[in-house]
């Protein structure tokens, strides 16, 4: 058989009937970049998700189970079980291997986002990413203890600048009856998009948070308890209790020796969590639910290659009379049956080359968008081993899928006379 | 390839027969009456005019020939080679290297240009390619002019061109290379008279100056006047 006329007379083929078959690469296009797609972005969130936090050793809070307190401290979901004294925070700063630690405290919110009342400790200690330190798009930390510091997000929903005046919410959700409104804050810096939560929150000052919450002590504002700025910040505003800690080691070696210790604690109990140990171990009850997504686009795939398949073999009936001269001519039932294999593997590589093109035209075009919106940072890299392997698999597919239509013409090519009006 | 099969253009010993059968019979399935063939002689460089009504088994007859389909009995011998003892591969060779076909109409491969399709068989035959003289692309051309095609249809789609064009591309491809025998199956019943002496005046023309045999497969007895041999089947029903 004759390979390079074969290889010819499909290209020749394809292109005579490029108007049908446009419409079937088209639809495996878009499901090969669907697959493609998702493969893509499981593996980009999943970078996103873990580097979440980054260059911390341990988290500290109440005692818990590690997820709830990861998912409080890092992602601001949930809520904590329970506070930690500022005594015990003052005892752990005394332990030498501790080398920095940045304090937590939850519990209010502005406008549905989380407040994070913190200290100058967490810009100089707190990493994401590859140990991104969060910076500031515009203005400066707080040094006041009634400044905040605005995610990037929340300054974006909520059309802040530096200088705006806010007011926070007592507690979480969207809608708050409680108001700090006797105590506004104003903004004094913006951050940089990070991808991560941090994008969602804002940061006050451990003693901006307790000034507000002065004659709040019983949940709500008792009149006549509440004081003004100028009284508060005559205050001693040591607060009396955190959330969480945020701790790295002198010497990382020491983490397991500081985590053992932590966690039997006498003074009250605390937990003590390894981030990467429960990042990842949340990533494995979410790892569910994207593999049954990409299970879902390997059916797409195969559905358009068979549509494909479907398609070669309605054309079949037209290809009678071409097949009859070739065969007079002294094709070989072989040759024709190579047709069909060719031209459905030339169709599926040319549909996995367009994936690839629009696959990264719209990471391209779309990662800004996302991470404005979303937060979900997504960068165009080169494809890793897997994602080849999937879309290897794709002209692997398209090869067998075509030999329904190849078998069908080999053997009806041996059957067939002279003529292409078929005696029988 | 055997050696009986070679014929003179490389020096082989010549064949004596184009076509030679006996006691031919076909049958497409076991509950129809078989067809029944008589005896064809027809010696190299002649040509052969059969006639018969629809249904007489004309086109099995060339299949047969062609060497797509096998005998159900009797004995057939192109070119001085017996067609059954040859495997469907050798057959397809052997049809490519020793044969031109032409059919009633849709004659050509409708993705290739004019030209593409006169040089098919050369691309699937070396021994085509190498009969062809000077080279493929000029024998093609000589022939496209000879039959009357203008070199500004030769690169054109072939939806272009009109019923008797394409009849004269299809007998361009069949004598491209100098196969011994051109089997021609009803191909001027779709065109009008004066088309169909004018194909096949240049058909048989073309065939002497390159001594291949031509059999012609028609149902118009008004056209067998121009051949050597005549054949006539009747209808089985």
């Amino acid at each position: 058989m004759n390979l390079r006329l074969t290889f010819s007379l499909a290209m020749a083929s394809l292109w005579h009937r490029r108007n049908v078959l446009a419409l079937v690469t088209l639809t495996l296009m878009l499901s090969i970049t669907l697959l493609l797609g998702i493969q893509y972005l499981r593996t980009e969130v999943k970078q996103s998700f873990t580097s979440t936090i980054s260059d911390t050793d341990l988290i500290v809070g109440a005692r818990s189970g590690q997820l709830n307190l990861l998912m409080y401290t890092v992602f601001h979901i949930g809520n904590a079980t329970n506070n930690i004294r500022w005594r015990t925070y003052q005892d752990l700063k005394d332990d030498s291997r501790i080398g920095w630690m940045v304090p937590i405290s939850l519990g209010d919110s502005y406008r549905g986002h989380r407040v994070v009342g913190t200290s100058e400790q967490f810009p100089e200690f707190f990493r994401y990413g590859q140990g991104q330190a969060p910076e500031l798009s515009t203005g400066a930390w707080f040094s006041d203890i009634f400044e905040v510091v605005l995610g990037s997000e929340v300054a974006r929903t909520h059309r802040h600048a530096t200088g705006d005046r806010i007011t926070l919410s007592h507690g979480g959700g969207r809608t708050s009856f409680s108001n700090h409104d006797d105590l506004p804050f104003t903004v004094s810096g913006v951050l940089a998009p990070t991808g991560t939560p941090v994008d969602q929150a804002v940061y006050v000052s451990l003693e901006g948070l307790e000034a507000i919450h002065i004659g709040w002590e019983s949940g709500v504002a008792i009149p006549g308890r509440t004081v003004s700025a100028e009284q508060a910040r005559k205050r001693d505003l040591t607060p009396a209790a955190i959330t969480a800690v945020l701790m790295g080691m002198d010497r990382q070696i020491q983490t397991f020796q500081v985590q053992r210790e932590i966690n039997q604690y006498s003074g009250e109990p605390l937990s003590a969590i390894l981030p990467g140990v429960a990042l990842s171990e949340l990533w494995r009850l979410m790892g569910q639910f994207e593999k049954a997504l990409l299970g879902i686009t390997v059916f797409v795939v195969i559905t358009s290659l068979i549509g494909l398949a479907a398609v070669l073999l309605t054309l079949q009936v037209q290809r009678r009379q071409e097949v009859a001269i070739l065969r007079a001519a002294g094709a070989s039932p072989l040759l024709i049956a190579m047709l069909y294999v060719i031209e459905c593997v030339i169709l599926s590589l040319v549909a996995c080359g367009l994936a690839l093109f629009v696959g990264a035209a719209a990471i391209a075009g779309l990662s800004p968008w996302l991470l404005d919106t979303w937060g979900v940072q997504i960068t165009l890299r080169p494809l890793n081993s897997t994602e080849w392997l999937v879309i290897a698999a794709v002209p692997v597919a398209a090869l067998l899928v075509s030999l329904i239509p190849a078998l069908r013409a080999w053997q009806g090519s041996r059957k067939q006379g002279l003529s292409h009006a078929n005696p029988q | 390839m055997t050696s009986m099969t070679d014929s003179s253009a490389d020096g082989s010993p010549l064949a004596r027969k184009t076509l030679e059968t006996g006691n031919l019979t076909f049958h497409w399935d076991k509950q129809q009456a078989p067809l029944a063939y008589p005896d064809i002689d027809l010696p190299v460089g002649e040509h052969l005019f059969l006639q018969g009504p629809s249904g007489s088994g004309k086109s099995t007859l060339m299949s047969l020939i062609g060497g797509l389909i096998l005998p159900s009995a009797g004995t057939l011998r192109v070119l001085d080679a017996d067609l059954s003892t040859l495997s469907g591969g050798q057959r397809d060779r052997f049809r490519a290297e020793h044969m031109g076909v032409i059919f009633q109409q849709f004659n050509l491969v409708p993705y290739l240009n004019p030209l593409d399709n006169v040089l098919l068989p050369c691309r699937l035959s070396p021994k085509r390619r190498s009969r062809a003289q000077p080279s493929p692309e000029e024998q093609a051309k000589s022939l496209l002019n000879a039959l009357g095609i203008a070199d500004e249809h030769w690169r054109r789609p072939v939806t272009r061109l009109s019923v008797g064009q394409q009849q004269r591309v299809a007998a361009a491809r069949a004598l491209i290379g100098t196969p011994e025998l051109i089997l021609a199956d009803e191909p001027t019943s779709a065109l009008d008279t004066d088309n169909r002496d004018r194909f096949i005046e240049l058909l048989l023309q073309l065939a002497a100056k390159q001594q291949s045999s031509v059999v012609f497969v028609s149902h118009d007895q008004s056209l067998a006047g121009r051949f050597d041999h005549r054949i006539a089947l009747e209808a089985t029903r």
